[in-house]
Parts: structure tokens; C-alpha cells; sequence
């Protein structure tokens, strides 16, 4: 076995210093939404063509597994876009390289990991909102809700569609939002309020806005940026900002331990935080980690950045597990939709 | 002269069950052999340990000298027919004749050739580009053997290769394959259940039973002077009477005694007389003569008739219950007047009669 | 004389031919593609089964400061503390892989404005503790300040044992997927089961017309993805379908879904047993039966169901078989309610509990295995009940019978066809229900997650080089299995091995796959994440049917083929270049065509496997379904409908041709 790994290490390297000479390649592991990725990859080679990407892209849950999975024989030089959440459990298995990218003092305190130096630097947020249709509301008479209570009406029974947080990030944000909004007992006890509304859970974060626009589901519990997009594909919905504040998550990226490609690695972190970068980011989403740098986003709901609560990720990402065996035990059993 | 094959002490056991037990067994070179048995007597087991694909558990084969016991069927010197045939269907008959001469350096128009030759003479030249499908069972059988013998092979083994045939092409091709064999001058083993086919083909035959040799003779030897009542029994019809021996070359069956050779039989010790069919004789009537030994009476019970001699089966009370079972002529029948009903007496000759240890099978 | 059983001389033992070599390589070659394919990954998804996470307490000291900041007592041991004041039970000490174990209540008096402090330490290196979001490991003690111990976890440690089972009965949202399992299938096995047989009834029991079309149609679900009933009940029966008020108010999402979707895509499989078992059936029977003047009843329940039972139990464990290991139906329709399938993807996927993962899919492979046991034996009989000889059944004309029947016909086809047809609908419908418009909007896969048009092009490239290898293993396998001699043992594990795929549902395959090739240790972990590893499962996953396919054809050959070419001196391999693979050319075929048709459409297996390079057009229905584009998931799910149809079409014109080519030689 030692002689393979050996074997193996020597033909890596091999591969890595024949690939300084020419173009390095990177592998990295994003969530980025696939129509953007290849926009990424081509504003930064624009400045270093020498570098090549190979993404490996799925949904956040997806990626965060295959990560995991992967701890003791990692695939992955670089990760570029995966919620904050997924990279403190990877902070705390050991998995990433500490790295303080160039000028990662200008941003956003919020947006970078409190180690020194940081372990992981964020690049933008994504932000809780109701996704709301119109048409069929008024097919309905429900009335446009305007805060998360809002959403406990009986009026909304069956009415409502919300990601699963065990398998959703956008899904994980919210709830661990209402439990730092609302406090643990009535975080627990808004959804056992909210859960008799809700029509069913969904495996995707995205798909409640989508089956709003589509007339499934009337009311979607989804992120603003889905929900701007289906707006701009015609659906007949409003964005709406629960008066509470919302939840939010962040996109981050870094180095992932052991890479053989450090050099390259870091190149592509000092990039991902310079304001060319930001500018980038901010094409789909209004927050972003350098200040000063986002515009208003078309179909966003103004001042999204305000309603934004404080998040607390450390205490989502140390209280992940209990949080998704209690909303589980809770919620999961229920064996049919109401 | 040592023999072409010579097999010494073979056992072939699957398991705890022995299907081969001591098998030593010389054939000459240019023999056709024959081993011949109840299913399940281990003659195709045999067949196949000497062909090397059922490799014997111990014991030994020698072909011409050189010591096969081991050596997979690939580095023996045989051709085999099958009762399948196992032609391979979809190559033409020229190509399935064609197929060992394939890959050894023989010239394209050689195997032609050759191939050609086979078929003229198999009588089937017009064949060769149609497909073995395409041919009736008889015509197949043909090409079957004709791919086996195709390389000369040392040793040809035929495995019940005209059983799966109808009566009438079978009895044809017994012919045809003897005159080939004997043209050929190949050593010949084939195996069959049939034993009108071993007794007419075969210049020996080897009688197998429960997965030993019972006797090897020439056909005559084995019809005649039979060396077990399993012998005695498998070959032809054969009448079989309780007897006890009366004395030196006497033998008391039911309330009569009856002159027969006894062997070493001991006086008064169990044993079986048989008689074929066609050895019981009628006693002419108005001969003139004395009783002859060995005769008695009997009743006609029923008559078959069966073309070319009467089959009669004759009762008496004399016998100990035991009836016997007579062919006789259509002449004797015509003249003696035979029908069913009669009485009639008849003879069984000393030399005709065989007794046998009842507990051993065996020859006295 | 006394006779000896044993024989005396030395055992003989044969000389190893140049063919008995390539044959023992080849065996060793497919055997251990099975071990490694298999075998192993199985044990290692097993032994994950059994790891557990343990906070092993006294892994762990701490220190505790007096108010002024010195540390005057010695640290303490964790598992002592615990010991003395019982925070943690027995039962309480085993986590999922990604537990944290706040240390704040170990220490009754504690308070975060106090101004003590705490000093933590492990034992030796393996023991691990977070501060916040900071890894710390070792024996170097961390001090910290009572608001900072706050954020002081302790993670737990590996370690084997049941735990995992026991969490997992005593968890009801986990356990209660079992009996939801269980009751989906046997609903769906008796609708199915019951729409097949009258189906396969009608088509060989009635002089009906357009028999061959209904034929066709009812083979139709198999060349879609399982997912794709579930889309196209969510156009007919969701919030916004077209027949919603055929529901009376009770919802799609949930069992009522998982069943209809069920029904549609095993129907074809029901069918097929179905329809063999009833065309064998022996008309002299029924001659007997008319004879005895029996009523057409009591000649239905004393001829035709006996006649066709083994066919209808083996109908029902295979339809059963699929609905239970089946997790893409249930994925896209089945709403809040849980079946095994989905839970060990939520697990893995969502939840990133590996182990749980591993404990569903033990739970799930043992009805899987009960069922597929059960069918075997079945099947056993069913053969040595069919030696005998018999008269085909012809049936007579009755104009009324023979209307009703096509009727029935009639209605099941409109079923699957009209399954079919509102995916394709939906697919070039520009935005449901808003805008009826029709476009080509929802092909532009580029735009959407799945892995876009190239996951199409990758599930072409895996479907062909499926049918390729898999139809070279699988028939160099079974004719090792089949016409070698000797190695009797060797033969009998791979006959087992080869039997064994089909009870094992795909999601358990994919899931040790990750755990056997995920594992640096393992030389193998090079095909992980590339188009190989898809390959190897989907050959695998698919291995039964293929190789019974090509046992079946092996069989029909004479068995001395072998013994002849080895008379005449020639290879085995040139006989079976020229005479096996082209006799069995059809059944070879036939297994390429299956592999084909199942790698575009399989979910299962690969869902777990394939990366970013290798994104499928399966998988790509799926996850599109899953963000909600449900169009363009109903358009991919069309692309593979499309070409599964254009693979078969070339498929019978191939099999045709060369039927045609082989009419001289093939006995009909």
C-alpha cells in the first residue's frame, strides 16, 4: 500500500512541476449556479491565463458530502463559492489551508473567517425571501404576507413550500435564522406553527421559488436571488422581505489542505477577493464581500443588506447536527402532506 | 505384439460414487471395439477418460506406446463423434470437415482437397456449402465422422453415434461405418447400448457393467459362452431357470434333472441354468428314436409369429413353476404342426444348457 | 470377494493444456472483476454500517481556574467528571460523524460572565476539541475564558459496534420509511401485477386487432428514467394539472404518486414474465376443459391461473423488487413521505451521515434480498414444470370478448402513452401555466444545474461503453461459468456472485462504491470520479439479467463443442470466435441492447458517483427536477426516451439482419 501511495505521490508530482512549466490546473469544488461559472472562470483568466479551472459544480449539500467524503484523499485544490456553513465543519475537520488572501483586509469584517490567518474569505451572501405569486393568490384571496409571522395564518394552509434543511443549505439558513431571531423555544416553536401550513419540504433550495413562479405552490420560502430570476423570466411574483430580517448565507472559497498546486491556489484566492471579483459576484447578487462595490440588482427588493440579521455561523455550523435531528424528529416522521 | 491401447488399473470415482472400477483393457491396432452395457454401466465414462476429457481419478493409458494418462484431449491423437454429432452450425459442411485441418500448416488447396475427398467418400459430394441444418440425421452422422477422421487420427471414438437415429438408416449406417472402418484400418472404440449394433459391427466387445468389465470376447464368444448371467442376461434372449446342483454335471430344475456341465459348482448349492431361445429344440415325434437326455414336456400356451421364426412360450408344471421360451423355425412349426394348445416335447442339449453361481453370477 | 471402494493407485493428476491456462486466467480475470466490483465494496459498505462515533470522554481533562485566575487543582479527567455528577448516560455517548458535544454542563456552576477559566487537554493526539470553529488536537492544554468555553466542543471519536442500528429504531422518522416501503410496493405489485396479467391475457387469449401495437406500448416505460412518471403526474395531477379534480382534493406528492408512477414503469417488466408464462401454456388443457363442458370461469380458474402462477409470483417479487429499491420516483412525486431509497440519499447527500446511510441501505437490502431469494426458487420450478411438450394455445374469434378486451388494451396504452406524451408537453411549453406559447426554451440545458447538454453526451458515451464491456464481461463470464471444466468451486462462487446484483438495490451499490473507492488506501480510488467507476457499477448493477440472457443462449449449445474442437487441436478461442459468439450473436445483442437502455435511464448507482466531468442525463432529470426546472427535466427525460427508442429501432434492424443473414444455419 505505501509503495502505491508512493508511487502515486511521485506521479503527482511529476504532473505538478511539468504543469508550472506550462499551465497549472486547479480543480475546484463550487455550488455556483451553472450559468454563472463559466462568466468566473472567464473574467479571471482574463488576468491569468495561465491558470486553467476544472470546475467540479453541484448543489451545496452535494459538494459539502463529496468534500467530506473525500477528507483523507482530497480532489480538490480550491473551493470557490460553497456556503460558510459547509466551510467551518471543513475548518473543523482539519480540511483547509490557512491563508490570508492579498488585501483581505479591505473587506467586509463579516465576510472573513475569524482565525489569523483566515481559513476560508467570503466572496458574497444570498438572502432569505418569499417568493410570492401573484396570480394565483389572488386566485385564492390570500393576502400578501409581510413578516415571517405573517406566514402562520391558517389562511396559508397548504399554501406554503419551504426547502428541507437537512438536505438544502437555503433550508438550514432559515431555520437557523428563526432560532437566533426568534430565540430556541420560539424558533421551535414558529415552525411547529409554521409546519402546519407548509404543503411539503424540498430537497432543493431553489425549487420552492421555482414552483411558486410556476404556479404550484403559491408562496415559496427561498432565497432573493431565485427568486429575481424567475421574476425576470416572467413569472408573476413578488419578493417579499419578512419585516423580522432574514437569514442569510454566505459563499466563501478556500484552500483546501495538502493541495499540490498551492502556488496557483493562492493566486486564485488573492483573485477571488479583488474588486474585479466582487464586481463579478454582484451581477446575481445584491451583497457582496468588498464595500462599495454592489449596485442594485434588478427585481431585488431594495435594502436587502439592512434586513440581514447578524448571522452567527459558528453557531449554525457547531449546532448543524442537533439542529437537523431536532427539525427531523419534529417534522420528518410526518408521513403525509397536508 | 504389445497392444495400441492399453489401459491398466483406471478408476474414475465422482464423489463417494465409483462409476470406474479397475479397468485394464488392451485394444489392438485396426480393432473395432465395442463397449456395450446398461446406461449407467460407465462405458461412456471409459470413452471419455480415454479421449482425456473426463480425466480417469487413478490408473493408466498408453496409445501406441506413449503414456496419454494425463495429457488433456488436445495432446492425445483421436477423432470423436458424438451422439449429437455436434456439428457447429453455422459453418458449412465443407468448413466443419475443414475445421482441424485449419491452422496447421496445411495449404489452403490441400484442405480442399482433403475435404473433397472426405465428402466423395462419405457419398455426400454435393454437400459442402450447405449448412448442417440443412441435411437429414444419416447425412449429418456422415459428416460428423468424416470431420473426426479428417486428420487421421490413431484412435477413432464413437459415442452411441446412431442412436439418435430412425431403425432403418441405423441398420444402413452400421454397414456403411464397418466398411469405412476397415478400409480406414483406424482403431475403432464405440460405445452403444444396442447390442444388435455391437454384435454386428464390433470385432470385440467389451460388456460393462456397474462400471466394471464383465467379459471381452468376440461377438460369438460373448453370445455363446457368456462368463456371467449378467452377460448372459444383457445379450439376447436368454432363458433363465432356479436349479440346484444335483451332482457332477447334474442339475435338478423343479422335479427334473438335466445333464450340464457344473464346473466347480459343489453338489447341492444353488445355481442358474440358461438356455438361449433358439437352443431349445423340438423332439420329433415319429423319429423312432428313444427319448433323448435333456427333453421334456410341454404345453403350447402362445404362439407369436415374427417373420422369420415362430416365438413359443411353453409351459409345464415339471419346471418348478418356471416356463421357458422357444424360437423355432417356420419349417418346424409346419411340420410338426405346432398351434396353441398342444403338447409338444422338446430338448435342451447338454452343451446348450450354462449354469451359473446364483449368489455370485458367476460361471461355474 | 470383497470389493473396494478406493481406488489404489496414485491420483492422476491432469497436465494443465495451453486452454485450460487462458481459461483459468479468464475466470480469475471475471471472478475477481466481481470481487472488486462486488464483493468488496459490499463489505466495506457493511463494516461502515457498524462505525460508530463515540465521545470517548476520557479522551479528555480540564482544568479549572480559581476566580483570580490561578489554577490551583490538578486537571480533571472528563469521563470522571461525568462519572460523579452523570450528564451523559451510556446511551447518550454515540454521535453522527459530524457531532459536537458542548462542555459547559460538566460544570454545574458555570457562568459565562465568571471570571474563572477552563484549561482543556487531550490524553494523547487522536482526541479532538473545537473552540468555536478553531481545531484543536493534542496533549498542549488551551485556555480559555468562561464566556469563550461557551464555544468549547468536543468531537467524538470512531469506533465499531450497533449503535447505529439502535438509533436508527429509535428514531420514527427513519424506521417508519420502512413500513411506508413496504406497503408503496405491495400496493403497487398487486395493481400492477393485476393490470399486467389481464393485459397479457387479453394479447394472448382474444383474437383482438392491433395486438403487436399494444405490444410496443406496453414496452415503452423501459426506455425512461423511473423519474419521468413522477414529472409527468405533477403536469396531470400538481396544484396547476390538467386532471386535478380527478384527485378529489387528495394530493399527487406522497404515496398516491409514488404508486401510479410505480405501476407505469414496472408494468413492462410485469408484462413480459406475464405474457411468457401464458403463451406456454399447453392448449390441450383447454381442449380438455371444453370437452368436460366447464364454464369459461371455472376453465379461467382451474387451466389459466394454475398454468400461469409461477408467472405471477415471479411478476409480483420482481415488480415488488423495483418499486422498493426504486428512488427516483419517489424523489420527484413522493412529497413528505419518506421510503428507504430516499432516505439513504437524504443521509448521504443532505445530511452527510454516512453511516446512517450505510444503516438504511442494510435495512434496504434485506426485503430486496427476501424477494429476489423467494423469485429464485420460484423460477426453479417454473423451469422443471415446463420440460414437457405442449400445444400452442390459439384462440377463437368472439366479437363482443374481443371488443371488451381491446378496450382494456385500448385504456392501459392511453395510460403510458399519455404519460409519455404530457412530458413532451411540458417540455416545449414555454412557462407552465403562464405562457402557453410553445419554444424550445426548456432544451437550452446549458443554463440549467444537471451538467447541461454534455451530461446528455456523457450518458450516450456511458451507455455505449456499458454495452461494450458489460457485454464482454458478462459473456466471456458466463462461458467460463458455462463450458469450462474443472474448478468446480471457483465456478459455483462466481455463479453465485453473478446471481447476486439483482438484489441489490442501485443506491446500495453506489453508496459502497463511494465507501470501497473513496479510500486513499485503496489503489483503485483512480477511477473514482471518472467515467470508469460509472461503468464498473452500471455493468454491475445490471449484471444478472445479462448474464442469465447469455447463460440461457450458452445452454442451447451442444456441450460437446468444446470436446470436439479439443479433438481436432484447435483452441477454444478459435471455436468460440467461430462458432459461439456468432450462434449466440442475437442474445449478445440482446444484453448490449439492455445495458444500453439501463445505463441512459439509471438513477440509482450513479447518482453517488458521477462528477462534474461526468454529469448524466439521468442524474441531470433528477437534479433539475430537484431545483425545481421541472420543464427542462421533462425535456432531458424526453432525449432519453428519444434515443433509448432510436437504440432499440437499430437494435431489432440489426437483429433482423443478421437473423436474415443466418437464415441458412438457424433451425426455426
Amino acid at each position: 500500500m505505501t509503495n502505491w501511495k508512493n508511487l502515486l505521490s511521485v506521479s503527482v508530482l511529476a504532473a505538478g512541476i511539468s504543469g508550472t512549466a506550462m499551465a497549472t490546473e486547479l480543480t475546484v469544488y463550487t455550488a455556483v449556479e451553472a450559468e454563472d461559472l463559466a462568466r468566473y472562470a472567464e473574467t479571471f483568466n482574463k488576468d491569468h491565463p495561465d491558470i486553467t479551472i476544472n470546475w467540479v459544480r453541484d448543489s451545496t449539500g452535494v459538494v459539502t458530502a463529496k468534500l467530506l467524503a473525500e477528507k483523507n484523499n482530497p480532489q480538490a485544490d480550491v473551493i470557490w463559492g460553497l456556503a460558510a456553513t459547509s466551510l467551518l465543519l471543513f475548518k473543523a475537520e482539519g480540511m483547509l489551508e490557512p491563508y490570508a488572501p492579498k488585501g483581505v483586509e479591505l473587506l467586509d469584517k463579516k465576510f472573513v473567517d475569524k482565525s489569523n490567518p483566515p481559513q476560508w474569505v467570503g466572496m458574497d451572501a444570498y438572502v432569505a425571501a418569499i417568493c410570492f405569486n401573484t396570480v394565483e393568490a389572488a386566485k385564492l384571496n390570500l393576502p400578501a404576507p409581510t413578516s415571517w409571522k405573517d406566514l402562520l395564518d391558517p389562511v396559508y394552509s397548504g399554501y406554503l413550500i419551504m426547502p428541507n434543511p437537512a438536505s438544502s443549505g437555503t433550508g438550514f439558513l432559515d431555520v437557523s435564522s428563526w432560532l437566533q431571531l426568534f430565540g430556541e423555544e420560539g424558533g421551535w416553536k414558529f415552525m411547529d406553527a409554521l409546519h402546519n401550513n407548509i404543503a411539503r419540504y424540498t430537497h432543493s433550495g431553489s425549487a420552492p421559488c421555482k414552483l411558486a413562479a410556476a404556479g404550484e405552490i403559491p408562496i415559496g420560502i427561498s432565497f432573493a436571488f431565485r427568486g429575481a430570476k424567475s421574476k425576470a423570466a416572467g413569472a408573476p411574483i413578488d419578493i417579499i422581505v419578512p419585516s423580522e430580517g432574514v437569514g442569510w448565507e454566505m459563499e466563501a472559497s478556500a484552500i483546501v489542505a495538502g493541495t499540490d498546486n498551492l502556488e496557483a491556489a493562492k493566486t486564485l484566492l488573492d483573485w477571488s477577493i479583488t474588486k474585479t471579483a466582487n464586481e463579478m459576484y454582484n451581477t446575481g447578487y445584491a451583497v457582496v464581500a468588498y464595500p462599495g462595490v454592489a449596485k442594485a440588482v434588478e427585481f431585488f427588493p431594495p435594502n436587502l443588506s439592512d434586513a440581514m440579521i447578524d448571522n452567527d455561523f459558528e453557531f449554525a455550523a457547531n449546532n448543524r447536527t442537533a439542529i437537523l435531528e431536532e427539525w427531523s424528529r419534529r417534522y420528518d416522521g410526518k408521513s403525509d402532506p397536508k | 505384439m504389445t497392444a495400441f491401447l492399453r489401459i491398466r488399473e483406471l478408476w474414475k470415482s465422482f464423489g463417494s460414487f465409483v462409476a470406474l472400477r479397475d479397468i485394464s483393457l488392451d485394444v489392438n491396432e485396426g480393432e473395432f471395439l465395442c463397449f456395450l452395457g446398461p446406461s449407467g454401466c460407465g462405458k461412456t465414462t471409459l470413452l471419455r477418460a480415454i479421449a482425456g476429457l473426463d480425466i480417469q481419478t487413478s490408473g493408466s493409458v498408453h496409445q501406441a506406446g506413449r503414456d496419454i494418462s494425463s495429457l488433456p484431449p488436445a495432446e492425445r491423437d483421436f477423432g470423436i463423434v458424438f451422439q449429437s454429432y455436434a456439428l457447429f452450425p453455422n459453418l458449412t459442411i465443407a468448413r466443419n470437415i475443414a475445421f482441424g485441418l485449419e491452422n496447421t500448416g496445411v495449404e489452403k488447396s490441400e484442405i480442399n482437397k482433403r475435404v473433397a475427398e472426405l465428402l466423395e467418400l462419405m457419398g455426400l459430394p454435393e454437400q459442402a456449402n450447405k449448412y448442417p441444418a440443412q441435411l437429414s440425421g444419416g447425412q449429418q452422422q456422415r459428416i460428423a465422422l468424416a470431420r473426426a477422421i479428417a486428420m487421421s487420427p490413431g484412435l477413432l471414438l464413437l459415442d452411441e453415434p446412431l442412436s439418435a437415429l430412425d431403425a432403418k438408416v441405423r441398420v444402413h449406417l452400421r454397414h456403411e461405418m464397418k466398411d469405412l472402418q476397415r478400409k480406414l484400418k483406424v482403431t475403432t472404440i464405440m460405445v452403444t447400448h444396442d447390442q444388435e449394433e455391437a454384435l454386428s459391427m464390433a470385432d470385440q466387445i467389451v460388456v460393462m457393467n456397474h462400471g466394471s468389465i464383465e467379459q471381452v470376447g468376440t461377438p460369438n464368444e460373448v453370445y455363446t459362452r457368456p462368463v456371467s448371467l449378467f452377460v448372459a442376461g444383457f445379450i439376447g434372449e436368454m432363458n433363465q431357470m432356479s436349479a440346484k446342483v444335483g451332482g457332477k454335471n447334474r442339475v435338478v430344475i423343479g422335479d427334473l434333472e438335466f445333464a450340464c456341465n457344473t464346473g466347480g459348482l459343489d453338489q447341492g448349492s444353488d445355481a442358474i441354468v440358461v438356455i438361449r431361445p433358439e437352443d431349445v429344440f423340438p423332439v420329433e415325434p415319429d423319429s423312432g428314436k428313444a427319448t433323448p437326455e435333456n427333453s421334456l414336456k410341454v404345453h403350447i400356451d402362445a404362439m407369436e409369429f415374427l417373420g422369420s421364426f415362430w416365438r413359443t412360450h411353453l409351459t409345464t408344471t415339471k419346471l418348478g413353476g418356471q416356463n421357458l421360451i422357444a424360437d423355432f423355425s417356420v419349417n418346424a412349426v409346419q411340420r410338426l404342426k405346432m398351434q396353441e394348445g398342444n403338447d409338444l416335447m422338446v430338448e435342451m442339449k447338454k452343451s446348450n444348457l450354462i449354469a451359473f453361481d446364483a449368489k455370485s453370477g458367476a460361471i461355474a | 470377494m470383497s470389493v473396494s471402494d478406493v481406488a489404489p493407485g496414485p491420483r492422476i493428476r491432469e497436465k494443465v493444456g495451453r486452454d485450460a491456462w487462458i481459461q483459468r486466467g479468464f475466470i480469475l480475470i471475471i471472478a475477481l472483476y466481481l470481487i472488486i466490483s462486488l464483493a468488496l465494496p459490499l463489505y466495506a459498505m457493511l463494516s461502515k454500517a457498524f462505525e460508530v462515533n463515540i465521545y470517548q470522554l476520557d479522551q479528555f481533562t480540564i482544568a479549572v481556574s480559581s476566580e483570580d485566575g490561578t489554577f490551583p487543582d490538578l486537571p480533571r479527567n472528563l469521563a470522571d467528571i461525568n462519572a460523579e455528577i452523570g450528564v451523559l448516560g451510556p446511551d447518550d455517548m454515540t454521535a453522527s460523524g459530524d457531532g459536537r458535544l458542548s462542555l459547559t454542563p460538566f460544570f454545574p456552576d458555570f457562568s459565562f460572565r465568571s471570571p474563572v477559566k477552563y484549561r482543556i487537554a487531550g490524553v494523547d493526539d487522536s482526541a479532538v476539541f473545537l473552540v468555536g470553529s478553531e481545531r484543536h488536537s493534542g496533549k498542549v492544554p488551551v485556555e480559555v475564558d468562561s464566556n469563550t468555553f461557551r464555544k468549547v466542543v468536543i468531537r467524538p471519536l470512531k469506533a465499531h459496534g450497533f449503535q447505529n442500528f439502535a438509533r436508527y429504531f429509535s428514531t420514527p422518522s427513519l424506521f417508519q420509511s420502512i413500513g411506508n416501503s413496504v406497503m408503496i410496493a405491495l400496493v403497487s405489485t398487486v395493481i400492477t401485477v393485476t393490470l399486467a396479467f389481464w393485459f397479457a391475457y387479453a394479447i394472448s387469449r382474444s383474437c383482438m386487432r392491433f395486438k403487436g401495437f399494444f405490444r410496443l406500448v406496453a414496452m415503452l416505460p423501459i426506455l425512461v428514467p423511473s423519474l419521468l412518471p413522477g414529472i409527468a403526474l405533477v403536469y396531470l395531477f400538481g396544484n396547476q394539472g390538467i386532471l386535478k379534480s380527478f384527485l378529489l382534493g387528495h394530493s399527487i406528492y406522497g404515496p398516491i404518486g409514488i404508486v401510479i408512477g410505480s405501476v407505469f414503469f414496472t408494468f413492462p417488466h410485469a408484462m413480459l414474465i406475464i405474457g411468457t408464462a401464458l403463451s406456454i401454456s399447453d392448449a390441450r388443457l383447454y381442449e380438455a376443459a371444453v370437452s368436460l363442458r366447464a364454464s369459461r370461469w371455472r376453465t379461467f380458474w382451474t387451466v389459466t391461473i394454475p398454468g400461469a402462477r409461477y408467472g405471477l409470483i415471479s411478476a409480483a417479487f420482481v415488480v415488488f423488487n423495483l418499486v422498493i429499491t426504486d428512488f427516483g420516483l419517489p424523489k420527484v412525486i413522493g412529497g413528505q413521505f419518506n421510503v428507504l431509497a430516499v432516505d439513504i440519499y437524504k443521509q448521504v447527500i443532505g445530511q452527510q451521515n454516512f453511516e446512517m446511510g450505510a444503516v438504511v441501505s442494510v435495512i434496504l437490502l434485506l426485503p430486496a434480498v427476501l424477494a429476489f431469494a423467494i423469485d429464485r426458487q420460484v423460477q426453479k420450478r417454473q423451469i422443471a414444470g415446463l420440460t414437457a411438450r405442449s400445444v400452442v394455445f390459439e384462440p377463437k374469434p368472439n366479437r363482443r370478448v374481443d371488443l371488451m378486451w381491446f378496450g382494456y388494451c385500448a385504456v392501459v396504452a392511453v395510460f403510458i402513452v399519455g404519460i409519455i406524451g404530457i412530458c413532451q408537453m411540458a417540455a416545449l411549453i414555454k412557462f407552465w401555466p403562464y405562457d402557453l406559447n410553445l419554444s424550445l426554451n426548456n432544451y437550452n440545458f446549458n443554463r440549467m444545474d444537471g451538467g447541461g447538454w454534455s451530461a446528455y453526451g456523457n450518458s450516450i458515451k456511458l451507455g455505449l461503453l456499458t454495452a461494450i464491456v458489460g457485454t464482454v464481461v458478462v459473456f466471456l463470464g458466463a462461458y467460463m461459468v458455462e463450458k469450462t471444466k474443472g474448478f468446480h468451486r471457483a465456478r459455483a462462487l462466481f455463479q453465485m456472485l453473478a446471481m447476486l446484483p439483482m438484489a441489490i438495490p442501485g443506491m446500495v451499490l453506489g453508496l459502497a462504491y463511494i465507501f470501497f473507492f473513496n479510500n486513499p488506501d485503496n489503489p483503485l480510488n483512480l477511477i473514482y470520479g471518472t467515467m470508469a467507476i460509472l461503468v464498473v457499477s452500471t455493468v454491475t448493477h445490471f449484471y444478472t439479467v445479462s448474464h442469465l440472457t447469455a447463460v440461457t443462449a450458452l445452454k442451447q449449445m451442444d456441450v460437446e463443442f468444446e470436446s470436439v474442437a479439443a479433438s481436432l487441436k484447435q483452441p477454444f478461442t478459435k471455436l468460440f470466435r467461430q462458432v459461439t459468439v456468432p450462434v449466440c450473436m442475437p442474445a449478445i445483442l440482446n444484453i448490449s441492447i439492455y445495458l444500453f437502455v439501463n445505463a441512459m435511464t439509471t438513477v440509482s448507482a450513479v447518482v453517488f458517483l458521477y462528477s462534474t466531468d461526468t454529469a448524466l442525463a439521468s442524474v441531470a432529470v433528477l437534479n433539475m427536477d430537484d431545483a425545481g426546472d421541472i420543464a427542462p427535466a421533462a425535456a432531458m427525460g424526453m432525449m432519453i426516451f428519444y434515443t433509448n427508442a432510436g437504440a432499440r429501432l437499430l437494435h431489432s434492424l440489426g437483429s433482423k439482419l443478421i437473423l436474415k443473414r443466418s437464415e441458412a444455419w438457424r433451425r426455426r
